[in-house]
Order: C-alpha cells, then sequence, then structure tokens
C-alpha cells in the first residue's frame, strides 16, 4: 500500500516528476553511451592485430610503432633496411615475415606495399582472415587490392584505374603509373578497409623516378621499362613476425632489439596496446568523470524538485502523523520516492541507449569504423544502473531528513 | 431506528476493557508552545468517560486543538499525566505514542483530512497500515471500509474514486470511516463540521454518532460552536477546565 500511496502521489505531481525523470533518463545514457563507445572503440583496436607475435620497425616508441605500422596513424620517424629484415627474416626463430611500406597515399587513403602473404598472415577479430569480396588479391605489378571503405567512399569497382600520390595528402601524383584496382576486400572493422594495398615492388616502381622525395625533372620511364626492372626495396616502414613457438617470442624481441647494424625496436602487439591504453587511460577517466558528473547533476536537481515538493506537502506529512506513521515513515516515503523516481529514470535511460544504438550504430560504422555491438546489459551496466537508484536513494535523504524534522515539529497540525 | 445500527467496523459490541474506568484522563496537565509566552494550557482535571460524547467548547485560539495534539502525542505535556484507556502516555517513547495513536484514536479534523491522490478506500485503510492490533480486529478491510462508506451514506463508487475529486461534505464522511474503521476506543474531532453547511452539519453529527456508537467508541469532538451541543451527552468549555491565563505584560 505504501508503494501505491507513493506511486499516486508522484502521478499527483506528474509534470515536474516527468521532467525530473527524463533528466535522469538522459544522463543515465549519455553515461552508458559513454561506457559503450569507451568500450567498444578498446575491442576494436584490441581486435585489429592478432595472431602476429612482434610488430619490428625503425626505433621508437612501441606505441608510435604500434600506432602507425597497424592503425595507420602518424608516421614513421625512420624506416628498416631491407638488409635488416633479410637478417630477421632468416633467423630460425622465424616462421612468417610480412613487410609492410607505408608513405603514398590515394586521395585520403593510405597506401600500403606488402608481399601477397599480408592476406594469410593479417589476422583481426580472434583469428579472422581478410576475404577478398570482389576480384583477386594482386597479380600484376600494378595491381591493388582496396579496403571495403575506400571502395565504398570512392565508388571503385574492379578493374578501375586508380592513381597514387607520393607522400601523403600531397598533391602530386604518380600519374605515370596508373594501377588497377585487382579486388575489394571484405570489411573488417580495421584500419585495412581504409587502405589501398599494392605489392612492395610497386612501390619502388612508383618511385624509380624521384629522388629524395622529388621528381627527377623530365624523367618518365614507361611502364614496361620498369617491369624489366629490379624493384628491389631499399627499405619498409616495419614488419610482421611470426614465430615458430611463443617461447621464442621474448628471445628474438631482445635480438632485435639488440641488433648491431641498426637501432630496431620489436614490440609485442598486446604489450603496446596496454601502454596505449594506459596513455588514452587519463582521457578516459576523466570522459567517465564528466558523464558521471551529468548524473550526479541529474539526481541533484531531483533532490531539489524534492525540496520544493516539501512545503506543499506538509499537510500530506500531517496525515500520516495523523494517523501513527512515525516521522520515519516519513522519511522512507521519500526516499523511496526517489528510488522509483531514479529506477525509473535509470530503466528509461537503458532504453534510450537501445534505441540510440539502433539508429547510430550503422552510422558510427560508416564514420568511425567503430562497430558497437548490441547486446543485452552487462554486469558492469546493471551495477551502474543499480548505483544510479543508490546514488537517487542517497541524495534524496537530504530533503528527507527535512521533512522528518518538519514533521516532528508539526506533529498533526499544520497551519497553510 | 437507524437501519444501520450494528457495527460495521466488528463483530463484538465493543473493544473497551474496562467500562468504569475513564477512557481519557489529564490530571495537572501544563503545556506551553517553545519561544511563545502569551499561550500556556493549563488543565488540573479533566475525564471523559467511555462511550460518552463530549463536546469541548472554546474560542479560537484557546488551545482547543492543542489539548487534541497533548491527547494523541503529537506534542507532549510538559508536566502531569495524560492517560489514555489506561496507558500514560506522556511516560510513552515518541515511537511507542506513534503506535498508540494509531492502534487507540481514531482522528478527524476540520478539512483537508485525506491524501487527495490516493483512492478513498486507500485512504480509509491508511491508519490500519500502522496499527497491527486495530488491523486484526477487521478480518477484511476492504469490505468493512465498503460497509462504513456505505452507512455513513457515501456513493457506491466512490471508495474506488480519488478521494480529492470528492466534495468537501464526502470527504469528512470518508474521514469519519478511516477514524472508525477497527474501532478504536477513541475517537477525536476536531471542527470536523466547521466547513460544511449547517443541513449537511445535522446528516454528519447523526452517521457520525450513530457509528461512533455502534463500534462502542467514544466521541470527543472540540468546537467553537455551541449550537452542536444538543447532540452530545456532556459538553464542556474549554476554559472551565482550564486555569486561568497568566498573561504576560
Ligand atoms: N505549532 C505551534 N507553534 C507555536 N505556537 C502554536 C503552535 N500551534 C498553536 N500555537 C499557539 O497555541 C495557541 C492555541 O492554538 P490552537 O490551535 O490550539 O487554538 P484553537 O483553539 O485550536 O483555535 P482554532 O479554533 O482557531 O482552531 C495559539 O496562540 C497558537 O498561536
Ligand atoms: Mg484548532
Amino acid at each position: 500500500m505504501m508503494l501505491r500511496l507513493c506511486l499516486g502521489s508522484l502521478m499527483a505531481r506528474a509534470l515536474t516528476v516527468a521532467m525530473t525523470i527524463v533528466a535522469i533518463a538522459l544522463s543515465v545514457a549519455l553515461f552508458l553511451g559513454v561506457e559503450k563507445v569507451r568500450t567498444g572503440a578498446k575491442a576494436s583496436f584490441a581486435d585489429t592485430i592478432s595472431g602476429t607475435d612482434l610488430i619490428v620497425g625503425a626505433r621508437s616508441g612501441s606505441v608510435q610503432l604500434l600506432l602507425y605500422s597497424v592503425f595507420r596513424i602518424g608516421n614513421a620517424t625512420n624506416n628498416l633496411t631491407w638488409a635488416s629484415y633479410q637478417d630477421i627474416a632468416a633467423r630460425p626463430e622465424v616462421d612468417w615475415i610480412v613487410p609492410i611500406s607505408l608513405g603514398d597515399s590515394h586521395r585520403q587513403f593510405r597506401v600500403m606495399g606488402t608481399s601477397t602473404a599480408f592476406f594469410e598472415r593479417y589476422k583481426y577479430r580472434a583469428g579472422q582472415s581478410l576475404a577478398v569480396e570482389k576480384g583477386a588479391i594482386m597479380d600484376d605489378l600494378f595491381d591493388t587490392v582496396i579496403g571495403a571503405d575506400v571502395a565504398a567512399t570512392l565508388s571503385y569497382a574492379v578493374g578501375d584505374p586508380i592513381v597514387v600520390a607520393h607522400g601523403l595528402a600531397s598533391f602530386v601524383e604518380h600519374e605515370d603509373q596508373p594501377f588497377r584496382v585487382s579486388g575489394i576486400l571484405e570489411k573488417t572493422g580495421t584500419p585495412v578497409d581504409r587502405t589501398v594495398i599494392v605489392s612492395l615492388e610497386a612501390i619502388e616502381a612508383i618511385h624509380v623516378d624521384w629522388q629524395s622525395g622529388a621528381k627527377i625533372p623530365g624523367q618518365s620511364t614507361p611502364a614496361d621499362v620498369i617491369r624489366q626492372m629490379e624493384l628491389e626495396p631499399i627499405a619498409v616502414t616495419a614488419a610482421l613476425v611470426g614465430v615458430k613457438s611463443r617461447l621464442q617470442v621474448f628471445g628474438l624481441q631482445r635480438a632485435i632489439n639488440e641488433y648491431p647494424q641498426e637501432p630496431l625496436l620489436a614490440i609485442l602487439p598486446g604489450v603496446a596496446l596496454q601502454e596505449l591504453w594506459q596513455i588514452v587511460g587519463i582521457a578516459e577517466t576523466a570522459l567517465i568523470a564528466v558523464s558521471a558528473m551529468v548524473v550526479v547533476t541529474a539526481l541533484i536537481g531531483m533532490m531539489a524538485t524534492i525540496f520544493s515538493s516539501l512545503n506543499e506537502r506538509r499537510r500530506e506529512m500531517a496525515i500520516f502523523r495523523a494517523m501513527g506513521a512515525r516521522p520515519r515513515v516519513i522519511l522512507s516515503l521519500l526516499v523511496l520516492e526517489a528510488a522509483l523516481m531514479a529506477a525509473l529514470g535509470a530503466v528509461i535511460g537503458l532504453a534510450l541507449l537501445y534505441a540510440g544504438l539502433f539508429v547510430a550504430q550503422p552510422l558510427v560504422d560508416a564514420t568511425f569504423g567503430l562497430w558497437l555491438p548490441i547486446e543485452p546489459p552487462s554486469l558492469r551496466e546493471f551495477w551502474v544502473l543499480l548505483g544510479v537508484v543508490a546514488a537517487g536513494a542517497i541524495v534524496s535523504l537530504v530533503p528527507a531528513f527535512r521533512a522528518y524534522r518538519m514533521s516532528l515539529a508539526d506533529g498533526m497540525m499544520v497551519r497553510i | 431506528m437507524h437501519p444501520f445500527l450494528i457495527c460495521a467496523t466488528c463483530s463484538e459490541p465493543s473493544a473497551i476493557m474496562c467500562a468504569a474506568s475513564p477512557i481519557l484522563s489529564l490530571q495537572h496537565v501544563h503545556y506551553h508552545w517553545q519561544g511563545r509566552a502569551s499561550f500556556a494550557l493549563d488543565i488540573p482535571e479533566f475525564a471523559v468517560d467511555p462511550s460518552e460524547s463530549v463536546l469541548l467548547l472554546g474560542e479560537s485560539g484557546s488551545g482547543k486543538s492543542t489539548l487534541l495534539s497533548l491527547i494523541c502525542g503529537t506534542i507532549t505535556a510538559r508536566s502531569g499525566s495524560v492517560v489514555v484507556a489506561g496507558t500514560d502516555i506522556v511516560s510513552l517513547s515518541a515511537g511507542k505514542r506513534d503506535r498508540f495513536r494509531a492502534e487507540q484514536i481514531g482522528l478527524i479534523f476540520q478539512q483537508f483530512n485525506l491524501l487527495p491522490y490516493a483512492s478513498v478506500l486507500d485512504n480509509i485503510l491508511l491508519p490500519l497500515r500502522f496499527a497491527p492490533l486495530r488491523r486484526a480486529r477487521v478480518p477484511s478491510p476492504r469490505d468493512t471500509a465498503r460497509m462504513l462508506c456505505l452507512n455513513l451514506g457515501l456513493p457506491e463508487d466512490a471508495i474506488t474514486a480519488q478521494a480529492g475529486t470528492l466534495s468537501v461534505g464526502q470527504q469528512q464522511r470518508v474521514a469519519a470511516a478511516r477514524a472508525l474503521i477497527g474501532a478504536p476506543p477513541l475517537i477525536i474531532a476536531d471542527e470536523p463540521t466547521s466547513a460544511l453547511d449547517a443541513a449537511t452539519q445535522t446528516t454528519f453529527l447523526d452517521l457520525l454518532f450513530a457509528q461512533t456508537r455502534a463500534c462502542g467508541s467514544t466521541l470527543l469532538m472540540v468546537s467553537h460552536d455551541a449550537r452542536l451541543a444538543e447532540h452530545f451527552d456532556r459538553v464542556v468549555q474549554l476554559s472551565d477546565v482550564t486555569l486561568p491565563q497568566q498573561t504576560a505584560a
């Protein structure tokens, strides 16, 4: 019956109560949404590379190496010479090695030179392999395989010619060597979707007429001449390495890090990711803190509405007292009321989150390559919701105590 | 005779233990409001016998409501004793006094008696929520509430209505039903008819008397309206039971 009375009292003040609940719902949806994006981003980062034991590049920061080699974020300051690459490839522990050569772009997309082994060795999302959706893996020197986003954004089909620009966001294009789209990859949700993949030799071929980043004036080697040339790279940007036995990973890593001929760096992707989390951890915490503050603000708003309702409800409290309710009952009624509002807000917030996810999921995926899974609420989210209800109840103790004191003083007599 | 002169709230004729001792007895009670020197209530002796109906008359501001609060135990006498149904409530703890009030006293106010957002039924059943013994005396609260409403002349469908939607007179009847349910030994009414017109007043009082008598309860009503006197067994002027106030200069 008390619950029914409490609900009745809330209904009687439907408008302010509804507004309070909406505020709580929005704040809860925001908080959970931020959490979803955060964990989604983390998961999608973690899903980007799997099956690779070591990433090797020129010596720099491990996070930096991870970012430019796998996520195409930032640039390499130095390269890994082809001689060193071959040295590493020849080591007995090495099962496979895939070179990565970055630095050119096509429109807004990065061009990556690699070997065909990349298609077998690169794994994402717990060991999933790349798959060609249309066409085939490159066969010819001037063949390219493009990621799903590249094809979608630029509406390329298999067989279309494309031109590669030197450097990033550069207007100097390698017009002389037009490439051809030989295959389009299936969507992966990784940076591969936004990459134009060519062979390592092709990268060399583009740069035949170039020296130190500038085109040699008047020189233009025809494509068929280039085909005859020995296109061995001088350097690559990085290499993905798989070892024969996982026990050898650390030994190989140490050997590469102590490589005498050249300062090199070998990283374990998982460890580097952990380092990355530590760096973004502060921003993450700030983000959580801000969205938690929004929830707190909504709850304080609720507290204010309860406060302002107290005066007009003195009569109601006096009736309860006259019927033999202890002041404690008044207190618990108000706390119950607040908990109900918070609970309703939390549930509506959760519903809003799912509605928002349904709408935003394809958009976020298309724009940021971030797949936000729609799953039943996790245990963590459940605790968050419970926390909101508990916080609502705690916050309401302030006006509830005031009501307690008021009803003690008023007794069953109220002058209005 | 009145068609419904059986107790609607319990099958037994009365819930009072001993007919000889007074249901209410005040001795040497002194009370003054904190920080209000101009008003003090001093009652050397005042008693009400079981099943009696007493009208306490007094001017506005003479302390009638204060006296009722003392009897109900929402305020406590600074000195003296207030014995209700054999228990001195001055000596009880605050929590016990609240429980005691719920068990022993049915209350009707002048106005705004009900929770406007709750149904009439919930309003009537509210005191039982805080009074387990009184609740135990009512085998079927819903039926009893319905019966009381009927006996007090409320329309059949009123019981499910929201209390706030009823007329003032109907609300007073609901308040009476709420005071009567579970047959508490003492019914206290603070000017319950002052918001009603003369004709409604009389009907209301007749119904209230009939039901109070049927339950064997005692009725103590305060008012400033001497015209109500004819309905009561005994009429007491508040000024007769209180000591004259020494007004501060
Ligand atoms: N909560 C309170 N705090 C301080 N003084 C109070 C309080 N309640 C009543 N009083 C004072 O006690 C005195 C008696 O008030 P009370 O309400 O008992 O009179 P009353 O006889 O019921 O009057 P009325 O017929 O108008 O209802 C008044 O002087 C009033 O100002
Ligand atoms: Mg009064």
